[in-house]
């Protein structure tokens, strides 16, 4: 007993630095010069794989928008595609003849395009979503932010409202989506916290209540505007034009321009709103900002392309497995990945099942459901599950 | 249109400039809060200088944490006011909050695994934009080295054990090097290394200039290692001063309720706070 006692007594003596020092600048000391080295080469190895994330993406994003552009039930070469997007932009190249050129700029671009607008909102706003809540399964369509939109969406529809002109889809669909990003804040944050049941369990509360309205608008409405309201629930970019671009483009790219900027108090916001408060964020009017900037995103891709589920969930999820959970790269990632999941997803859902066209919503959702799976499956295994 | 403006407005922030040692850094005047009905504070004054250790103790109820929440202004007073810097709290802005005192709550959580380096370099977001910028790295290191968590630098947040997570909270808030510094039971997840270790960082840091107010339950540490002691009992301060002075047996045994032994340490003269056991 008592040699184990002055054995310890005497290893706690050999340690550098004793429990006892009565100069403790000497503990850190010794372990500051290899402090710069330790942490450095992690840095640099994290920044090129961002690098790399980011090169793939946008690659993958251009060969993606340039595939899709070139093939569908009128197949135009790719060399084509470019001497004309060339010939237009006025860097020489030349014209296509008129079918051609009619096929690739007034139906296959604009729908390109589309798909790109809609899939970085989705994206942008699943991780703006995911960052706010604190809560990885934030996302406009799980818990019922896209529903939302959507009855505002239907309720023009069916009402035949034009108040807006070409915009009157996208005003309501933004209104009814604010008020739904609102109710769902309000109502499952308590104690500055939101946890993941009272999260879920609102969304399935919100998607009935919106279901309802749809349904009451769709008992309302007349066949033509049924056949609409239901196409347009199906989600797809089939009815992509160039003034729907317009319609949906000042949301969208509003909401993506903003979002980086509170990439850095959305890392902050992951220590809890008190923390965040006391390095120096006004929690309150980012929370704001982002639940604004949330609803532009959503209504935008809402309203033109209808419920399209998962893409906010996975594409974030994907990216924070491969480079960690930094805001300053998740969101703006999170819009190009979205950007090239939906411009992917929109080519295969043309040409799988050609000639007919398989919805994208219902594509994104049999692919999204399964993924959901998985993570639920992961998490529970690494951690025992959400709380 | 104006709080649309207000919204995106980037304000200009006033850098502290450096507190001389014996001015107050913190200062509760006639502090009452109600939380829930109750009144957990009641008129309380408390300073804590620039240069010094204050020790917040009593027992669970008696509104350590809340007087620390004040004085974190995350509570808005309900009479009296919190003065940091010689502002009120309401006075200031968030970000200029920020770069006078750092505050380590009682628990550590983390919504996404971030690394541990990351971590600790959120506590130098308050400085983003200033000069003092360029100390980023220098402060990170070293509140890392101080904390004894350089060695799972590149570890996520979330695979840590407890104390762990606790020394990394508190590197951060040492990373953020702001001249108050307010803990919440920092020891309370730690071995008795590194009890002893958070507890003469505060000292250092307080010898450095800072003011440190910490929440201790742990009554040997705050007679250890404070320079003034508040016990604090239903919402007032029982008794403020020296440990040596604050902490005898009857009052203790009092506001406790179970009985104390108080002895000399027989080296270093600080009091020893022993619970009367039978036996």
């Amino acid at each position: 007993m008592t040699t184990s006692y002055e054995e310890r007594a005497g290893d706690v003596e050999k340690t550098p630095p004793p429990a006892t020092a009565p100069t403790p600048s000497t503990a850190p000391a010794s372990s500051t010069a290899s402090a710069p080295e330790t942490p450095a080469a992690p840095a640099a190895s994290r920044r090129s794989r961002t690098f790399l994330l980011t090169l793939g993406l946008t690659v993958a994003l251009v060969v993606g928008c340039l595939l899709s552009a070139a093939i569908g039930a009128y197949n135009i070469p790719l060399g084509d595609v470019l001497s004309s997007v060339q010939h237009r932009i006025g860097l020489g190249g030349q014209a296509l003849d008129r079918v051609g050129e009619s096929v690739l700029w007034n139906v296959r671009l604009p729908r390109v395009v589309l798909a790109l607008l809609v899939g970085a909102s989705l994206g942008c706003a699943g991780a703006l979503m995911q960052g706010v809540f604190g809560n990885p399964l934030a996302e406009p369509g799980v818990i019922g932010i896209s529903a939302g939109a959507a009855v505002g969406a239907v309720a023009s529809i069916a009402l035949g409202l034009s108040f807006f002109g070409n915009w009157t889809i996208t005003v309501c669909a933004f209104v009814a989506g604010l008020a739904t990003v609102l109710l769902v804040y309000a109502l499952s944050r308590s104690g500055g916290r939101t946890e993941v049941v009272t999260l879920i369990l609102t969304g399935i509360a919100v998607n009935a209540f919106a279901g309802a309205l749809i349904g009451l608008f769709i008992f309302f409405a007349d066949n033509a505007q049924i056949t609409q309201i239901t196409f347009w629930q199906l989600g797809s970019l089939s009815q992509a034009t160039w003034p729907k671009v317009l319609a949906v483009l000042p949301c969208a790219v509003a909401g993506l321009l903003i979002a980086p900027f509170y990439a850095r108090k959305l890392d902050l916001l992951a220590l809890g709103e008190r923390p965040a408060r006391h390095l120096g964020v006004d929690v309150e009017r980012l929370r704001i900002v982002l639940v604004l900037v949330v609803a532009l995103l959503t209504a935008a891709a809402v309203a033109v392309a209808g419920i399209i589920s998962f893409v906010g969930l996975l594409v974030p999820h994907l990216l924070r497995m491969a480079n960690g959970p930094g805001h300053r790269f998740l969101v703006p990632a999170s819009a190009l990945g979205g950007g090239v999941i939906l411009v992917a997803g929109d080519l295969a859902a043309r040409t799988v099942a050609a000639p007919a066209e398989l919805p994208l919503g219902v594509l994104t959702a049999l692919f999204g459901s399964p993924f959901f799976f998985w993570l639920l499956r992961r998490t529970r295994r690494r951690q025992g599950g959400w709380a | 249109m104006r709080t649309l403006r207000d919204l995106f407005a980037v304000r200009s922030r006033e850098l502290p400039s450096p507190v001389a040692v014996g001015a107050p850094a913190v200062e509760a005047v006639g502090l009452s809060v109600r939380l829930g009905g109750r009144q957990v504070l009641d008129s309380l004054d408390l300073t804590a200088h620039a240069g010094e250790v204050v020790a917040l103790v009593g027992p669970n109820g008696a509104g350590k944490s809340t007087l620390l929440a004040a004085l974190a202004a995350d509570l808005p007073a309900g009479s009296g006011e919190v003065r940091v810097d010689g502002r009120s709290t309401a006075d200031w802005s968030a970000p200029e909050l920020a770069l006078r005192r750092s505050v380590l709550p009682q628990s550590a959580a983390l919504s996404f695994p971030f690394p541990v380096e990351d971590v600790v370099r959120m506590g130098r977001a308050p400085w983003a934009g200033t000069e003092r910028e360029d100390e980023d790295d220098a402060a990170v290191a070293a509140a890392m080295a101080a904390t004894e968590v350089t060695r799972f630098a590149g570890r996520p947040f979330s695979a840590l054990s407890g104390g762990e997570k606790a020394r990394v909270a508190l590197a951060r808030v040492l990373a953020q090097r702001a001249p108050l510094m307010l803990l919440d039971e920092p020891t309370a997840a730690l071995d008795l290394r590194h009890q002893e270790l958070v507890l003469r960082i505060c000292r250092e840091r307080a010898a450095a200039g800072d003011a440190v107010v910490v929440v201790l339950h742990d009554l040997g540490l705050a007679a250890a290692y404070a320079d003034r002691a508040a016990v604090l009992h239903e919402g007032r301060i029982a008794e403020l001063g020296p440990p040596e002075q604050v902490f005898g047996g009857d009052l203790l045994g009092e506001v406790y309720r179970q009985p104390v032994e108080v002895f000399p340490h027989p080296r270093t003269g600080k009091p020893l706070i022993v619970p009367v056991r039978q036996g």
